[in-house]
């Protein structure tokens, strides 16, 4: 693990005092806490640096360590002990920790983070609530048209979940009881899980409703009569009034998409037409459609 | 009104060791409301989560009841704002590829 300066995490000096370390940290710890950075990894990532800087430099003996031994200071101890065995033997210490394992050398700080409590939470006897675990969950828009049954294996559990019809995009649904385990008894966290709903169809979504574009011939919008549009959920005869201009809206009331816990309500689907005029017209054709011009 | 749903302020004190003025300043600003059943002070459950945000804030981040108050205030904005900005996201998502 790369050495990190503790000093300059906390951004003061190294002659700096108790009472300036603790302000620093202080400071920071403001800052960057993750309950006032709520989903902000970068945050976090940042208050555990300034936690484990305060974790050491508060504390004088080990403070000292750090000064003399820099990122081996945990080691300390029994690299002094080793100094003493090899006599009076001339030795440098060169800050390669002499062969000591340093891959544990953050470990010891994580568990305090889990529950975003600071440095208040270890070998006290408070309880608190376990981590909340966040996790996304990837759907296309057609799984989410209906109510279904999914399972989930979140931190090696397998979690069966309802997904309700009619889920947005970056929605998230709290999971009591999902989450980490409590500290000190306390209870377990909730898992939180964000939708995260790809479109492949041919239909556009705002909250419960759907658009869609159709292509309509020139003469069944001049002329009026039948056609056959897609629905989400099937096909659908609309009748098409005479002269209709491009670009015309029409509602199709409730066939969009299910409204989220409402079982039975469907918001609407808008369709635009798109009037397509003929192309390599014979020459008959562009003869009418000349004597049509004519006439107007 | 499911009783069990409700937890006894003096338990909570107990739990997380504060005080029981701690949890009278935070119901004078608003911030959680005491209800009383059976003559004791509680707390619905679902302010846990809150009640523990503010009980690390005070504690760990060394902010008072007003300064808790304003954090909250700002955290419901951000959390409207990005609310809002799903929202937005995805409704931009109508005019994409046209």
């Amino acid at each position: 693990m790369a050495f990190i300066d503790y000093y300059k995490t906390l951004g003061i000096a190294k002659t700096a005092t108790d009472k300036e370390i603790k302000k620093a940290y202080r400071k920071l710890a403001r800052k960057y806490h993750p309950d006032v950075n709520p989903n902000d990894e970068t945050a976090k990532k940042k208050f555990q640096e300034v936690n484990e800087a305060n974790e050491v430099l508060s504390n004088a003996e080990n403070r000292k360590k750090y000064d003399k031994y820099g990122k081996d200071w945990k080691h300390a101890e029994e690299f002094e002990k080793q100094r003493q065995q090899q006599g009076n033997q001339q030795q440098y210490y060169q800050g390669q920790g002499g062969g000591f394992s340093e891959s544990d050398y953050s470990d010891f700080f994580e568990s305090m983070f889990s529950g975003g409590m600071g440095g208040r939470s270890r070998g006290g006897s408070v309880k608190f609530k376990g981590q909340d675990f966040n996790a996304e969950l990837h759907l296309n828009l057609k799984d989410v048209y209906k109510t279904h049954k999914r399972t989930l294996t979140i931190n090696g559990k397998n979690i069966r979940l309802t997904i309700p019809a009619g889920v947005k995009n970056g929605q998230v649904i709290k999971i009591k009881g999902h989450g980490g385990p409590g500290v000190n008894g306390g209870p377990k966290g909730n898992l939180h899980i964000k939708f995260s709903i790809a479109n492949h169809t041919n239909f556009k979504r705002d909250k419960n409703n759907l658009y869609a574009t159709v292509d309509l011939a020139m003469y069944k919008a001049i002329l009026g009569g039948d056609i056959t549009v897609d629905t989400f959920n099937g096909k659908v005869k609309l009748k098409i009034k005479a002269e209709t201009q491009n670009e015309t809206k029409v509602k199709l009331k409730g066939k969009g998409f299910p409204v989220y816990k409402k079982e039975g309500q469907f918001g609407d689907l808008y369709i635009t037409y798109k009037i397509k005029t003929p192309t390599n017209l014979t020459d008959k054709e562009k003869e009418l459609f000349e004597e049509l011009a004519k006439l107007r | 009104m499911e009783n069990q749903e409700y937890i006894p302020i003096h338990q909570l004190c107990t739990t997380y060791q504060v005080e029981i003025t701690f949890f009278n300043e935070l119901n004078e600003v608003g911030l959680i409301e005491i209800t009383t059943i059976a003559e004791k002070q509680c707390l619905h459950q679902d302010n846990i989560s809150d009640v523990e945000k503010m009980i690390r804030m005070h504690l760990d981040l060394e902010v008072n009841i007003q300064g808790i108050d304003v954090v909250f205030n700002l955290l419901q904005k951000v959390d409207k704002l990005q609310e809002k900005l799903i929202a937005t996201e995805n409704r931009l998502r109508i005019y994409e590829n046209d």
